[in-house]
């Protein structure tokens, strides 16, 4: 516990449980099968263009998009096709699944070559057809982030390097071992996007990272493709969520993005580590989106580390392969713990955004019970976004429309803090969730009722 | 089996119990001392009012059917603050009235913690003082160190008030050594449970320095002697253990100003202008009844958003 003479803070401390920085990530190999869902990303995702039976390679399309914001997902192993199969999951929405069963020859398909580029087009589209997404965890198409609409012209890059969510440390390693792959990224997309400066924005328990990328931003001043006012490293302090899109854009460079807006509104866009440091061996290679480095960790984990593992690989395999776990698991979380969606399932895959598993044992994993708010005002000085958590909490179990938008829940990030930090053990966050939903739902009828 | 459930995943470790422990603890030292001022009735009023008003908050939650509170230990924080606004001679049936007002009739008959919107042991320490006026009119010190015996006298505030005897030294209202009630004479064991309220970020400091520092600049703006006013009566255990209540009192900084500042305002105009020498606990009170509409005048901008709806 701390001070908090002017509780002026507006951020959390949890403890950081990077038990695993410095680990190489170890390449997982073998598995019996990978289940490789078409849509890995925000908005529509793809409509399979192989069928059962197939045989694929490495990097082959198995689906081709079916928007604009749509974007290909590819084979991570060499096989055959064993089903196409379609799930309706918990929120009613369907997935599509393409499940291959691999040969162990690894083959790379004839496809997989260096994109050609010499417009702008040609990257956008390279982008798009690596499959790529926002790696940091939101999925964001990254070729739709790259090409603004014209009246939203940008002029600074940021990159996320900050991975503000406890015990995962694949991000860090990916800036201490390819911090200059990473600054090829930048260049490549400052080229081909343009941008006037770009800011690296990392937390100061990862110091190593950020030495590595300033040394490796050093080495290419003088390269053609180097921002107008250059690429700078800006080392922050270590709280929880500063690697939250709209808090990290603040701290960077003080602008704020308006409610409801995008980082593109106030000229900025935002890029993790990760993608720019793919963006930069795609373009080298020619290899898609087909694995994936995670941090395994959490208090049932028997080896925690880093990992690379094949697309659509089971996380139930992963574990077993990558050493197994060492008390019963009573929770299996994908992603951090702050923002991570807690499992049912063991045999869901890994997807593109997945950058950790973490399982808890059955102690940690028991959920704290609930009692009365005392009004302490922990959650707002913890809420990054100024809000009321404890009101929206209130208005969305009154089922109260009005009182949640007067309160601004949809500006909520989830990003967890109040519901870390309330010693009443509310389930805030889960409320806001409803809330967003109830008013939702609550828009949709008025407009419905105003066409009819 | 595999728990399920929304993010986060990770709790901190404080709780509303491990809250109102540190608040139990910040009052040792203020026990202590009423044991030397006061003699064992007062230790013995804290830990009859502690046990009076745990009791109290079990027995209306079994009866109410609610789900048990007493283990927050927020009824206990409550006792302590109920005994710490009454003067060493209080008859122990007093004592009762006081709990029942502040647990049953406040707190629980609201809702319980965290709905009741006047502080407890404020609103009791107000009507027990309204009703029994001349049972609660005298104030004792024990007669020496140790003493059983206690004599009557007259409160820093009294004495201000009437002008008859020499105030106490400022040593004996930093010790506490002086008729008062027993838990708010000795600055020094309150200061000491107040830092440890701040150095464990179980409070901030915005409500207790404005609350003081308005009281203080008023009483001296109208000539009186801001030291006495700032070392004498209630303020400094309200400033720590009353305007800093989360339930009744505003949880942004501006409102925590406001609330300091108002409770300073009337502290001040009650104390010089009033018959009564003491007026923090009115001061209290009228802030808690405001504080809905504070919180609402001062709910903070979402972040790039526009201005709160008002209600
Ligand atoms: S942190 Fe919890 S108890 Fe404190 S105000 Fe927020 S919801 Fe209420
Ligand atoms: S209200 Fe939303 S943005 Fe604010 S702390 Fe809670 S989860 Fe984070």
């Amino acid at each position: 516990m701390k001070m908090n003479l002017l509780a002026l803070s507006r951020s959390i401390h949890p403890k950081d449980n990077k038990n695993t920085v410095g680990m190489a990530a170890i390449p997982l190999t073998g598995f019996s099968k990978v289940t490789i869902p078409l849509n890995m990303q925000i908005g529509p995702g793809c409509e399979a263009i192989v069928a059962k039976g197939d045989q694929v390679e490495i990097g082959q399309p198995l689906g081709k998009p079916i928007g604009p914001w749509s974007v290909p997902v590819h084979a991570s192993v060499s096989g055959q096709v064993a089903s196409i199969s379609e799930e309706i999951l918990s929120d009613g929405s369907h997935a599509e699944y393409v499940t291959i069963i691999p040969d162990g020859l690894d083959t790379v398909s004839p496809l997989v070559k260096p994109p050609q580029i010499e417009t702008k087009e040609d990257f956008i589209k390279a982008i798009r057809d690596s499959g790529l997404v926002g790696l940091g965890g939101a999925a964001f198409p990254t070729h739709v982030k790259l090409d603004p609409p014209a009246d939203r012209p940008v002029d600074t890059l940021v990159v996320n390097a900050a991975e503000c969510e406890p015990y995962i440390t694949s991000d860090c390693l990916i800036c201490n071992n390819g911090a200059p792959e990473v600054v090829e990224g930048i260049l490549a997309t400052c080229k081909w996007v343009g941008f006037d400066r770009v800011i690296i924005g990392i937390e100061d328990n990862k110091m190593e990272s950020a030495k590595a990328l300033k040394a490796a931003a050093r080495a290419v001043k003088d390269d053609p493709r180097w921002p107008r006012d250059g690429i700078s490293v800006k080392v922050l302090k270590t709280a929880y969520p500063t690697g939250a899109e709209k808090v990290l854009i603040r701290l960077l460079n003080g602008r704020i993005v308006p409610e409801g807006g995008l980082p593109c509104d106030i000229g900025v866009v935002v890029h993790n580590v990760s993608t720019l440091h793919f963006l930069a061996r795609y373009l080298k290679t020619g290899m898609p989106l087909v694995t994936k480095v995670i941090t395994l960790d959490g208090s049932a984990v028997a080896t925690p580390g880093n990992f690379e593992v094949p697309m659509g690989a089971m996380i139930e395999e992963v574990i077993e392969k990558a050493g197994g776990t060492k008390t019963t698991p009573g929770k299996i979380i994908m992603g951090g713990p702050m923002m991570g969606i807690a499992v049912d399932d063991m045999t869901r895959p890994i997807v593109k955004h997945n950058n950790a598993i973490l399982i808890f044992d059955e102690k940690e994993a028991e959920l704290p019970e609930e009692s009365a708010c005392i009004l302490c005002g922990r959650c707002i000085r913890a809420c990054p976004m100024r809000l009321l958590p404890m009101s929206i909490d209130k208005a969305a179990r009154g089922l109260d429309v009005k009182e949640l938008n007067a309160r601004h829940v949809q500006t909520c990030i989830e990003c967890g803090s109040c519901s870390y930090v309330c010693p009443a053990k509310r389930y805030l966050v889960q409320n806001i969730r409803n809330g967003k939903a109830l008013v939702e739902a609550a828009a949709a009828s008025t407009e419905k009722g105003g066409k009819s | 089996m595999l728990h399920v459930s929304a993010s986060p995943h990770l709790r901190d470790r404080v709780t509303t119990r491990s809250i109102m422990l540190h608040v139990i603890i910040a009052l040792v030292p203020v026990i202590i001392a009423s044991f030397f001022i006061f003699g064992l009735a007062g230790p013995m009023l804290f830990v009859f009012s502690a046990a009076i008003s745990a009791g109290f908050e079990a027995l209306s939650r079994m009866i109410m059917k609610r789900e048990q509170t007493v283990g927050d230990l927020s009824a206990i924080v409550t006792g302590l603050l109920v005994a710490a606004s009454l003067p060493a001679n209080t008859p122990l049936w007093i004592l009762i009235v006081g709990d029942f007002i502040a647990i049953v009739v406040v707190k629980q008959m609201f809702g319980g913690l965290g709905d009741n919107f006047a502080n407890p042991a404020v609103t009791a320490r107000i009507v027990l003082a309204v009703s029994f006026a001349g049972q609660l009119a005298s104030y004792s010190v024990a007669d020496k160190l140790l003493g059983i015996d206690l004599v009557t006298r007259a409160t820093p505030l009294m004495i201000a008030k009437e002008g008859s005897q020499a105030i106490p030294s400022f040593m004996d209202l930093l010790l506490g050594n002086h008729a008062g009630c027993i838990g708010e004479t000795s600055i020094a064991a309150l200061l000491a449970g107040g830092l440890f309220l701040l150095l464990t970020g179980i409070i901030d400091l915005w409500a207790p320095l404005t609350f003081i520092g308005t009281t203080v600049l008023f009483t001296w703006a109208t000539g009186a002697d801001p030291v006495l006013h700032l070392m004498s009566g209630a303020l400094i255990l309200a400033a720590f253990f009353m305007v800093t209540d989360y339930v009744t009192s505003p949880t942004t900084i501006p409102g925590k100003i406001i609330f300091g500042v108002g409770a300073g305002l009337i502290t001040g105009l009650l104390r010089i202008y009033s018959a009564m020498p003491e007026g923090v606990s009115f001061a209290i009170l009228f802030m808690n009844i405001l504080t809905p509409h504070i919180e609402r005048w001062t709910a903070p901008t979402a972040l790039g958003g526009v201005k709160h709806a008002k209600k």
